[in-house]
């Protein structure tokens, strides 16, 4: 296939997030993921695991908890609000304010009508849910201290408060203490931290009116809530027990440690012939170097997130088939989406991070080298730009223009638009103003030519706007014909202007003629979210990449799927390629080879020659390393279509540069780690 | 290195009416390699199992006859063939009982000798030097044979060769005080005739040699001479050589001196030297260099060191077999069966295991063939009145005063460069060595001092200087010798460690060692407070029931003079296998001694109070683990048994403990920085780099 010369840029320091609270739907299979700072992600468990949506974060605004009430999202956090989220257009919808001072702690009953959130006054406080908002309903009797965490009775009738020390079971109905029930005191740590309060982190309210608690003394303990006793306690850790989730058929019971560990329990019996059952501590998952602070156990998985700001899935292998894509463990670090954007034709990249852009000029080397070859760097790397962003808003999107010359971004409340001069070594930022009528944008993106913007704004309609010297003027808004009122997250252009393509978390892809601008087709629903999507520059063919690894390619002209696409389809894509786990973040095409496709996700890149036949069932399909070691005759009967390059991991970008040399932004994962905090088990020597 | 082993008695000699013949004609081997087959000079046969010295079965002729020549066994018909009264073949089994019932054949012409060739048959030598297989000789009885051999010309002895599948039978022959060499090749035949150089002062005091070997080693065979005055010559006869010569002519035989044997004068009377294998030849008749003059001796040719030594007893015939690792030695009034081993040796073996390797300027040994092959230095020829007067029969050396030699010696020494001098420097001290034991109030010791520090002695050059050190308790010239000497024998080794251990500590105080060694010693010796001993106390690993109430040794139990020497001794190359032996005569109380000064060193070592820039004085810490590894071997049962060594073991196997625990401690860190070293060597990339990758 040939030579390329690699730019391997390591210097963009992205850092996820800490996961702070999760939630699960049962019903629509969407896991909700806070970060610390602020953002709520849907990943789609029907749909591999797949970022759906991200709604960005806000200064000021953290989440200490979310729940789903029904198809609604709340969250609560130190500020005192109540949030719920508009998950179409990708924003809080409104705030409420709970008057309890920073709430801990917020939890929904199983119908879906109430909410019950946990404040640092020692209340408890029922909301009711309304259309469109929550109306506050009633206070229950206040506690002593804060009420870090709350448990609904999957009945309705009680709820179950951890606070310092104890726990105590309220009537919903009444507000009170049931008179039946002592309170629960908690046992203190012993030894030196004896005099240290127990704050109960998490509650379970099970059916059989067992209550089962965690806390930061290290225990998982299992009480009666009728008689008010302790059943059983389990010394889980030295440190906190930060989370619990329990399975929808409270047969099983993960608790989270500030060391790292997940350790499951089940409700078996003892021995075999006895009936008595009782929680038994099963297994311990580590998967993660720092505190757990947010658990889920859906009915195959233990999902866990925590302050190492990996999302980590973990499946259980008694519930799942062995050897299908399920049981494959996965751990979520980077979006799903491109954070990266490349001038290609100026050679020029831009990051995006929540708080500010980036703009970089990649080095030159003027040397030509064998493969397997470092070049010595003739220029360096040069940071043009650091633009912080305005207002408290997060950065959701931003764009670079090919020639460089032009950057927008995009938060939940302000786009902007600049310009950029380069001057050899000056460079100049002038701020181009955009017409009112665009408030805010979930996608951007510039024509090839760099002559228009396109932004996607509510129910997948995108706004045209056509860019001169300091000018942006509002031309046009391209609607689908469909009743979809989701976001879009992908959007491409073509480079020849004629067309734009859009794809929303309906999985359904529009595409519209730019020249007579207007809706051209909507390509065949496919059931899984295209995660990678793009134009190819000259055969007016759509290429997507789907959440579930499939690829197809549709030709615009004829409005169907294109014959090397049917062919692919026909054979079926190679186990090995549609067992992997990461999504396909990124499709570019090659300017010189028309047949080349460039994709890449997490861990790989590749480059598929549509010359040449596909890859058998049960051929290798990262046969590059074979390939290497034949010679000339054996490897053109040996290649196939997918050539797949291991070399480089952890990868947010990969990009065809216009001088035909790759660009490939790594982020090990190691340098993530050594920027967190010390864990609070510091690993030593052969231990 | 070469070794012998206790001897045993085969069988005792038949008394003959010549004292110096021993009475057996020759021995053979059998099929078994544990049997041999014995030839006496009279009428009898007998078959002898040799690890159970007993006779298995005997044959005997009847009065009157007399076997003239050796039985051998024929492996391809499992018979035995000797020859009576000069021409009778006689032809038996084993399970036959009486001779005269046997298979016998009058033959035409007198036979020398039968030799038994493996896989090759029997070839009969008749005494006129004819070569017949034994087969076609019986298949017709009374042919004529041809005499081979001139006019008054003798066989004087025989040995057979197989070279791959040629077959070899050579002799030597006398004939007016000149010496020939035939080989008979056999099937194809064809004779080769070699005249040996003549030996000795005058030609017509030309020497016979006395023995004569032969072996077959990459394509050449290799005859081995032994004459008179004790030199040892090796030809070489390729096997591919010209055609026999016109009859009458004699190509002179090239030859190398191997050895040259000391012979203290007299010329040998009753010697022979054989081959053991490569480079190893035994030597039987010839005196020690150092102990007296009957002795069985193994050199090492190729280092031209003495590997063995074993003194025979009696009178020395001059006969010698070797079969299966084992030596046959007719002596006094008996046959003795003397088990050696000669391993592969290399040069460290065959100087000794040379442990410090480059921490002392190695001594040169002198080699034998520069010495007897004339290569003599011309600036020596000035000195050479003097040379003439030191050497061996020096008249100066034998009569002069003990001030004189040593003048003598040092004059000597400051003129020439004693690299040149090294042949003459070992004759020298061996004369001054054995004037000095024959003659005890001579002894000229600052003498022996220099000559030993030119580093040109060795052990094997003069092996009775180092005991006599030892008697005259010369403990300076000890530590010398230990330091020079890199051949010391481990018996003489383990003798110097008795001798140090058990000298009082007053006469050992008053001598005068080399001057760093001791202040080295004195630095260290003394007592030291109780420091932590690599972050271990000795006491350390928890509550012991057996600790003993008795502090642990920081102070060293022995005078500074007596560690000097004993650092030399544990300093000393060995061999682990044969010092034990000789350890064991070890009594308990120097036993005890030793054990606690090792202990001492051990402990010094552990507190890192050896510094870098001892290395050369200080013995390593591996040499000190050794010495302690075979003094707990040689004697763990007396060690049980003693009550007084009960304390020193508990200490030292706690402390020993405590090193394990350490030691198991830096292995699981060695393995974690290793990991490191692995980890780093992937990860160098930085922030950005350019590279060149190709997608196949």
């Amino acid at each position: 296939m040939g030579e390329f010369k690699v730019h391997r840029v390591r210097f963009f320091d992205y850092m996820p997030s800490a996961i702070s609270a999760m939630a699960f739907n049962v019903h629509t299979e969407r896991l909700a993921v806070a970060r610390a700072d602020g953002t709520v992600e849907i990943y789609n468990f029907a749909d591999n695991c797949f970022q759906e949506k991200v709604i960005p974060g806000k200064d000021g605004r953290t989440v200490e908890a979310l729940c789903w009430a029904g198809q609604r999202l709340f969250s609560t956090g130190l500020n005192g609000e109540i949030v719920e989220y508009d998950l179409e257009n990708l924003r809080s919808k409104y705030t409420v304010e709970a008057y309890g001072g920073p709430v801990w702690t917020i939890s929904s009953n199983s119908q879906g009508t109430q909410l019950a959130v946990g404040c640092e006054d020692g209340t408890v406080k029922i909301f009711e849910l309304v259309e469109d908002s929550i109306q506050f309903q009633s206070n229950f009797d206040r506690l002593k201290s804060r009420v870090l965490s709350l448990s609904w009775h999957p009945s309705g009738t009680q709820i179950a408060a951890g606070t310092m020390d104890m726990i105590r079971v309220f009537n919903v109905t009444t507000g009170e203490t049931c008179t039946a029930l002592l309170q629960m005191m908690v046992d203190r740590a012993a030894g030196a931290n004896k005099k240290k309060e127990v704050a109960v982190w998490s509650v379970v309210f099970l059916s059989d009116n067992t209550v089962i608690s965690g806390d930061s003394a290290g225990k998982v303990q299992v009480w009666d809530s009728q008689m008010g006793t302790l059943i059983r306690t389990h010394l889980v850790t030295k440190w906190d027990v930060m989370a619990l989730a329990v399975s929808r058929d409270e047969s099983s019971l993960l608790a989270g440690t500030s060391e790292g560990s997940v350790v499951q329990f089940q409700f078996i019996s003892a021995r075999l012939d006895q009936p008595d059952k009782e929680w038994q501590r099963t297994r311990t998952l580590r998967s993660h170097s720092h505190d757990v602070r947010a658990l889920v156990h859906t009915d195959t998985a233990a999902v866990s997130g925590g302050n190492d700001a990996h999302l980590v899935v973990r499946p259980f292998m008694e519930k799942v088939v062995k050897g299908s894509k399920e049981s494959a463990p996965c751990k979520i670090t980077f979006p799903h989406r491109s954070l990266v954007s490349c001038g290609k034709k100026a050679g020029i990249l831009l990051f995006q991070f929540p708080e500010r852009l980036e703009v970089w000029r990649l080095g030159e080397s003027n040397e030509n080298g064998i493969p397997g070859e470092e070049l010595s760097v003739t220029k360096k790397p040069e940071a043009l730009i650091h633009l912080k962003r305005k207002g408290d808003d997060h950065i959701c999107c931003s764009t670079l223009s090919p020639c460089g010359g032009w950057l927008a971004y995009a938060s939940a409340s302000s786009v902007r638009l600049f310009q950029l001069q380069y001057d050899n070594d000056s460079i100049a930022l002038t701020k181009v103003k955009l017409p009112k009528v665009l408030r805010w944008a979930n996608q951007l993106c510039f024509s090839a030519d760099s002559s228009r913007l396109f932004a996607s704004f509510s129910q997948s309609s995108v706004l045209v706007f056509a860019l001169s010297k300091s000018e942006a003027k509002y031309v046009h808004t391209l609607k689908p014909k469909s009743v979809s009122k989701q976001a879009v997250h992908l959007m491409s252009t073509s480079d020849d202007g004629q067309w734009l393509a859009t794809a929303n978390s309906d999985c359904e892809v529009h595409v519209y003629n730019l020249k007579k601008l207007k809706y051209h087709c909507t390509v065949p629903v496919y059931g899984s979210c295209p995660s990678a999507m793009a134009i190819h520059p000259t055969g007016s063919n759509v290429v997507m990449v789907h959440a579930d690894q499939k690829i197809f390619e549709y030709s615009l002209e004829q409005k169907e799927y294109t014959e090397w696409s049917r062919s692919l389809a026909k054979k079926g894509l190679h186990g090995s390629w549609l067992n992997r786990v990461a999504p396909v973040t990124h499709v570019s095409f090659s300017a010189s080879n028309p047949d080349y496709i460039i994709l890449h996700d997490m861990n790989m890149f590749c480059i598929i020659d549509k010359s040449l036949p596909l890859p058998e069932k049960d051929s290798d399909l990262c046969n590059q390393n074979q390939l290497r070691s034949m010679n000339e005759a054996a490897r053109v009967k040996d290649s196939h279509a997918f050539k797949i390059c291991e070399m480089f991991k952890n990868l947010l970008c990969v990009g065809l540069m216009e001088d035909h040399s790759l660009v490939v932004v790594e982020r090990p994962l190691l340098d993530i780690a050594t920027r967190l905090p010390a864990p609070v088990r510091q690993k030593k020597f052969a231990t | 290195m070469a070794a012998l082993y206790e001897g045993y008695t085969l069988c005792a000699l038949l008394k003959t009416p010549n004292s110096l013949v021993s009475g057996i004609n020759g021995i053979e081997v059998d099929s078994d390699i544990d049997h041999v087959v014995v030839t006496d000079s009279t009428r009898s046969v007998t078959l002898y199992k040799v690890s159970d010295q007993k006779p298995l079965g005997s044959w005997t002729l009847k009065q009157g006859q007399s076997l003239s020549c050796p039985a051998v066994y024929n492996a391809g018909t499992k018979e035995y063939v000797s020859v009576s009264d000069g021409k009778v073949i006689r032809v038996w089994k084993a399970e036959d009982l009486l001779l005269d019932k046997a298979f016998k054949a009058t033959l035409s012409a007198n036979v020398w000798r039968v030799h038994a060739v493996p896989g090759g048959g029997l070839f009969v030598l008749f005494v006129r030097g004819a070569v017949r297989l034994l087969d076609d000789v019986l298949a017709a009885p009374q042919q004529p044979i041809e005499e081979v051999l001139g006019q008054e010309e003798n066989i004087r002895s025989v040995a057979t060769v197989t070279a791959e599948t040629q077959h070899f039978v050579i002799f030597t022959t006398e004939q007016n005080s000149c010496h020939f060499l035939y080989v008979q090749r056999l099937k194809p035949n064809s004779l080769q005739k070699f005249s040996l150089e003549p030996q000795g002062p005058a030609p017509q005091e030309a020497q016979a040699p006395l023995s004569f070997s032969a072996c077959y080693q990459e394509g050449h065979i290799r005859l081995l001479c032994l004459y008179p005055d004790g030199h040892v010559y090796q030809s070489l006869v390729s096997m591919r050589g010209p055609p026999a010569l016109p009859p009458g002519g004699a190509a002179p035989l090239p030859r190398t001196q191997l050895l040259g044997l000391h012979v203290g004068g007299a010329l040998l009377e009753a010697a022979s030297a054989i081959y053991l294998d490569d480079c190893h030849v035994a030597v039987v008749g010839a005196p020690h260099p150092a102990a007296g003059p009957d002795f069985l001796c193994i050199w090492n040719t190729n280092f031209q060191t003495l590997q063995a030594g074993k003194e025979i007893p009696g009178k020395v015939y001059g006969q010698l077999w070797s079969y299966a690792g084992k030596l046959f030695i007719p002596h006094g009034r008996s046959l003795t069966v003397i088990p050696y081993e000669c391993p592969t040796s290399s040069l460290a073996t065959a100087l000794g295991k040379l442990k410090r390797a480059g921490s002392r300027v190695p001594a040169c040994v002198p080699s034998w063939s520069s010495l007897l092959d004339g290569r003599t230095p011309s600036d020596l020829i000035e000195s050479s009145q003097n040379i003439g007067r030191a050497g061996p029969h020096g008249v100066f050396v034998q009569t002069a005063t003990v001030e004189a030699v040593q003048r003598e010696v040092e004059a000597l020494l400051s003129r020439a460069d004693p690299q040149d001098l090294n042949p003459w420097l070992g004759q020298l001290a061996c004369s001054l060595v054995s004037r000095s034991s024959t003659d005890p109030p001579f002894y000229p010791a600052s003498g022996l001092a220099a000559l030993v520090r030119t580093g040109s002695l060795c052990h094997s050059v003069c092996p009775e200087l180092l005991l006599l050190a030892l008697e005259k308790r010369d403990y300076l010239l000890a530590q010398l010798c230990l330091q020079a000497f890199p051949d010391v024998p481990e018996n003489i080794t383990c003798c110097c460690l008795k001798t140090f251990l058990s000298a009082p500590e007053a006469e050992v105080q008053t001598a005068c060692l080399e001057p760093s060694s001791l202040s080295f010693m004195e630095t260290h010796s003394a007592p030291q407070r109780g420091i932590e001993l690599n972050g271990f106390t000795s006491t350390g690993g928890g509550p012991d029931p057996e600790k003993p109430s008795s502090p642990p040794i920081h102070t060293c139990p022995l005078g500074v003079h007596k560690a000097v020497l004993l650092n030399e001794v544990i300093q000393t190359p060995y061999s682990d296998a044969f010092l034990l032996p000789h350890l064991k005569d070890l009594s308990p109380q120097q036993l005890m001694l030793f054990l606690q000064y090792l202990h001492f060193l051990y402990l010094q070592y552990s507190q890192d109070s050896f510094k870098q820039e001892d290395k050369s004085i200080a013995p390593t810490l591996t040499q000190i683990m050794d010495w302690v590894c075979l003094l707990l071997d040689a004697h763990f049962t007396v060690l049980v048994m003693t009550p007084e060594a009960r304390g020193l073991l508990v200490n030292l196997h706690i402390f020993v403990r405590s090193q394990v625990r350490f030691c198991s401690e830096l292995g699981k860190l060695e393995g974690s920085l290793q990991e490191i070293q692995t980890l780093r060597r992937q990860k160098e990339m930085g922030q950005y780099c350019i590279q060149v990758i190709k997608i196949f």
